[in-house]
């Protein structure tokens, strides 16, 4: 048999894996008896391991906000759609309210929990994406967060009152990015807590309540840090977890 | 269309990866994709459907990335060092280290390698997909691989006689 002299492309076409078996392992017994290239492709090999275990990573990021293609252009499944329909219906009712509510406060305030209300109806629901980032990389999560809102956000542990932290996702708002962490109960009842920086006059407020098509929503703003906890459950309990979560944060 | 769009969007997440190891800056990594994306938006109607909408998209990238190589890379190496550190605080990398030592290793490179062994070694393009994403001869493209292995190879062992190529560029 006659064998084909190896070149230096035969070399990086074993690296890259792409010759049929035959020739690779010509290449491998030529290998054999030539320890510096062995010890070369040796190494090329491994600069291509180590592309992929230290690039690799970025593939399994959530990604950047201004990286997520223009809406609604790109409206993906449903739930987008509903978003974009509930935002447009969100603007009717906002619009109404400004001749209810003349004090800018108390507008700002009313869409402030609205809008976290409609971001609850929008991703709690979901059973396959409820989050960008689960549970499990809670420090990234956070991490994550307080770099995208320009201030120190925590996840509120909530624990003791039977909820448990699914994770985390970073929404658009009216004036910057919004985060939401989402909790869950043992029989699947979830509550939003929505929360933003407040660069507004007010450092705190008392805790307000409203009720947004079904969805109950306590909201305040403390240490700079505005904040709604939305869920479907009824006013008293919602109250004990949103006292919860203050006290938290508040230690 | 919006499953043209699903499609692009599907790519993202490896126009990062690319464009992170290229630029050895997570902002400039980002900033490489939007532009790429803004202009794939615009030239939908260039695409020819049925043809590798990730060659498509990887030729734009390679695009701009020439266009605005010289730059942008001198910024890099200003900023190269800081970078590493913050992503090193915000970034769930697996090991900074490792991170930081090949991104210096590869910025060693001249782009025209570096660009050949990241399409081949990390996005896994063929030679024939990577010359026409390069739009460049096959030939060269494996010229450059054969020199850019052996550069990174005598960059990460340490070769001082490569080191000190680097602060003559």
């Amino acid at each position: 048999m006659i064998r084909l002299p190896i070149t230096e492309a035969d070399l990086h076409a074993y690296v890259d894996g792409i010759l049929p078996a035959e020739r690779a392992a010509e290449i491998e017994a030529y290998l054999a008896e030539h320890p510096e290239d062995a010890a070369r492709v040796a190494s090329y090999c491994e600069q291509t391991a180590s592309l992929h275990r230290v690039f690799d990573p970025m593939l399994d990021e959530p990604l950047p906000q201004r990286l997520e293609v223009p809406r609604p252009l790109w409206v993906r499944p449903a739930l987008r759609y509903a978003a974009v329909v509930a935002w447009l219906a969100l603007g009717g009712v906002a619009g109404w309210h400004l001749h209810e509510y003349r004090a800018a406060g108390q507008f700002e305030a009313t869409t402030w929990a609205r809008r976290a209300a409609v971001a609850h109806v929008t991703y709690s629901p979901e059973v396959r994406h409820p989050v960008e980032v689960g549970a499990a990389e809670e420090a990234h999560l956070v991490r994550w967060l307080s770099k995208r809102l320009g201030a120190s956000v925590k996840a509120p542990h909530l624990g003791d009152l039977g909820y448990s932290l699914v994770g985390g996702r970073l929404l658009p708002g009216d004036r910057g990015p919004v985060a939401q962490f989402m909790y869950q109960d043992g029989k699947g009842q979830r509550l939003t807590l929505y929360l933003r920086r407040d660069a507004g006059k007010q450092r705190e407020t008392a805790f307000r309540f409203s009720r947004e098509r079904g969805v109950g929503v306590f909201y305040w703003i403390d240490g700079g840090l505005g904040y709604a906890l939305s869920g479907e459950i009824d006013k008293p309990e919602l109250l004990r977890v949103a006292t919860a979560v203050y006290r938290q944060l508040n230690p | 269309m919006a499953d043209l769009r699903a499609q692009i969007e599907d790519q993202i997440p490896r126009l990062r990866r690319y464009a992170r190891a290229l630029t050895g800056d997570r902002t400039l990594a980002d900033d490489l994709v939007q532009d790429t994306l803004e202009r794939a938006l615009t030239r939908f109607h260039l695409w020819r459907h049925g043809s590798d909408l990730r060659a498509w998209l990887f030729t734009i990238m390679h695009n701009i990335f020439v266009n605005q190589a010289r730059s942008r890379l001198r910024h890099r190496h200003e900023s190269l060092e800081s970078n590493a550190a913050v992503e090193a605080m915000q970034a769930p990398e697996p090991d900074w280290l490792q991170l930081r030592d090949l991104d210096r290793a590869l910025a060693q490179l001249p782009h025209e390698q570096r660009t050949v062994l990241l399409l081949v070694g990390l996005e896994q393009f063929t030679y024939e997909e990577a010359a026409r994403v390069l739009q460049v001869p096959i030939g060269t493209v494996m010229s450059r691989l054969s020199r850019g292995r052996e550069r990174l190879r005598m960059v990460l062992a340490g070769d001082s006689n490569v080191s000190a190529l680097k602060v003559v560029k």
